[in-house]
């Protein structure tokens, strides 16, 4: 007897009991329930339920998720020794010196936020006697790649679990939130303590061991990841020394996933093109984030701003590179797109994306306390959102009233037709 | 209890759960938002507010049926507010320090829908004992709730509780701080109050369904 069938078989036994839900959860996670569609009721049929939908995303994480695990060792070892001189993708940064820091520092990571976020989602199921929601299987995934490398585990579950609490059961679970729950997540550390949530020693692993033992009164070198954000908001940007592709391939310190806009560009091309994510949502939040960077860059050549100004330097930061530094493409792709939070509306979709970019570039430029603002902008436009897609509709339903009151009735006559031919019209 | 009807201790006991003033009447949520930082200051506010209610109740039934309805909200206003002046002159004289923390938000007793809703929807149509166990029930009530979240906002935001260290020093790291533990700097902030009231209205309605809203 295969396992599919055994499952099937306890599936059978266990119906109805009380720990179904929890069950089932892990059935269906592995294989496609074995009921069918009922003769007559049903005409859709398609595998592409949720859990696919979000394993795509995944898949769309993974690479992410992998480029991390040796970023996490190459800025490790490259903040400690220098970073190399002439730089070779397989000697100095696809190593496993570098990657078993990414399996002690990331894993471990994934695997609590997992852990707590299901074990939650569990508990919520047997609970209120549902199915387990699959909602949490991207936002488990993109959680460890949010935050920095040195944060505590106890501080990650306790943010899980008011995540998925507050942020989500709260409103009725999966698909009813109003706030992105991996973005509340963030929130949450990012208020509760904020001294692991910026900084310059929090960015790159044993940053902050080396500051305490130099407290302590040890004889060692203070190593220091700022990020690229960081220099620039004190102005710093000239004692930088990334280049733009190591921007753009993401060999700087940032959040564990962030960094790399490559493969978080091949990421949002695989979800455009198997149609999970929405392009539009996308493609405006960069046209809104370049706007405001290039706003910026043009107050810095007509000279309103002075180098003396502490939002020079990230004013005059170039209004393309915006976008290949910090969470901003991380959010746009991952983030902003969410389905459940985002605008429904097309035309909504435009407005929201835009203002995502828009806004994150200006809490960058105008908050150095804290110099990413992506998070921020997405749950502030999550708030919006259901605005924005209520002002959508009202203005096609005024757009088509309009046409209706000027549509030419003809026959103009008064035996009903007329009604019947101003509604086909419109 | 000898001394009360069962009707009049009804009066001070369902403000306490079933008719909470924060909770299911959801009044007076700013006060509770914006001093349930420290422990002590919750509990000197919810004394404050026990006083102004229990005798501003009182004296506004003494007076229910001399004030003329048209001017009753003006009537209401200086009562609250010469008994707010009389806390505010108290707290000044003997916990000068705790008066500072506290700021305008004694001032603002007098602005706390809980108190003009009392005085509207009871003292105005009923004798002053009653008045007063109405007054003193529904301020327990608002107490307990400003303690509760009080509680949970100074313990886990600044490991202290009426100020005094239980969970060791953040700084020395010694007690449960020794393990790594932080201060979680969100319960600091007032939205923190705003989701642990929440959370308490979460159990009390999962406890009581009946006090669901039906919509």
């Amino acid at each position: 007897m295969s396992l599919k069938s055994k499952l099937h078989e306890l599936k059978l036994k266990y119906q109805g009991k009380k720990m179904a839900p929890a069950f089932n959860a892990f059935h269906t996670f592995l294989f496609s329930p074995d009921e069918t569609t009922h003769a007559g009721g049903t005409h859709v049929k398609s595998a592409d339920d949720l859990k696919r939908t979000m394993n795509t995303v995944i898949m769309a994480l993974i690479p992410v998720l992998i480029f991390s695990m040796f970023n996490a060792g190459y800025q490790h070892f490259s903040a400690i020794n220098g970073f190399p001189a002439d730089f070779s993708l397989m000697n100095d940064f696809l190593t496993w010196d570098n990657f078993w820091i990414g399996i002690i520092k990331v894993l471990p990571l994934v695997v609590v936020s997992y852990g707590v976020g299901l074990i939650v989602e569990f508990i919520f199921a047997v609970i209120k006697g549902h199915e387990v929601e699959e909602g949490y299987l991207v936002t488990g995934m993109l959680v460890p790649l949010i935050v920095p490398i040195d944060t505590p585990l106890w501080m990650l579950s306790v943010a899980v679990v008011f995540g998925v609490v507050i942020g989500k059961e709260v409103f009725g679970g999966t698909g009813m939130n109003i706030l992105n729950p991996a973005l509340t997540i963030r929130a949450f550390l990012f208020f509760a303590y904020p001294t692991w949530m910026s900084g310059d020693k929090v960015w790159v692993y044993g940053a902050r061991e080396r500051s305490e033992e130099i407290l302590a009164g040890a004889n060692v070198d203070a190593i220091s990841g700022e990020t690229i954000l960081g220099y620039l908001a004190q102005n710093k940007g000239a004692e930088m020394t990334y280049s733009v592709s190591d921007m753009f391939f993401g060999f700087i310190p940032g959040s564990v996933g962030e960094t790399s806009a490559f493969l978080i560009l091949l990421g949002g091309l695989f979800l455009i093109f198997t149609k999970i994510a929405s392009w539009r949502i996308m493609v405006s939040a960069v046209i809104g984030s370049l706007v405001m960077g290039l706003i910026f860059n043009q107050v810095v050549d007509f000279g309103w701003i002075g180098e003396s100004s502490k939002f020079y330097g990230l004013m005059s930061f170039d209004f393309w590179k915006h976008l290949i530094v910090g969470g901003l493409a991380f959010g746009i792709v991952y983030m902003a797109t969410d389905p459940v939070t985002g605008s429904q509306t097309n035309k909504g979709k435009w407005y929201y994306g835009f203002f995502i970019g828009f806004i994150s570039v200006m809490i960058r430029v105008f908050n150095p306390a804290y110099p990413e603002g992506v998070f921020l902008a997405i749950l502030l436009m999550n708030v919006f959102a259901p605005t924005i897609d209520h002002y959508v509709v009202r203005g096609n339903i005024k757009r088509r009233m309009n046409r209706l009151k000027n549509a030419t009735i003809y026959p103009k006559d008064s035996d009903g037709k007329a009604e019947e031919l101003k509604a086909e019209t419109v | 209890m000898a001394l009360l009807s069962k009707k009049d201790t009804n009066l001070i006991t369902d403000p306490l759960a079933d008719n909470n003033p924060i909770t299911i009447q959801v009044l007076g949520i700013c006060s509770a938002l914006a001093i349930t930082a420290e422990l002590k200051a919750s509990l000197v506010m919810a004394i404050s507010v026990m006083f102004v209610l229990g005798a501003g109740n009182v004296v506004i039934s003494l007076m229910r049926n001399i004030i003329p309805s048209k001017i009753r909200i003006i009537v209401q206003l200086i009562v609250v507010a010469t008994l707010v002046i009389i806390v505010d002159q108290v707290l000044k004289a003997y916990a000068y320090e705790l008066s500072k923390t506290l700021a305008v938000f004694v001032g603002l007793i007098i602005t706390n829908c809980i108190i003009m809703g009392r005085f509207e929807a009871f003292a105005l149509a009923n004798g002053p004992w009653r008045s007063f166990l109405d007054g003193i029930g529904n301020s327990l009530g608002y107490g307990v709730i400003l303690v509760i979240v009080g509680f949970f906002r100074e313990l886990l935001g600044s490991g202290t509780l009426f100020g005094y260290p239980v969970l060791g020093d953040p700084i020395t790291k010694t007690g449960l701080y020794a393990t790594g533990y932080e201060n979680n700097g969100f319960m600091i902030i007032p939205p923190a109050a705003l989701i642990v009231v929440g959370i308490i209205i979460w159990v009390q309605r999962s406890r009581n369904p009946a006090l669901v809203e039906e919509n």
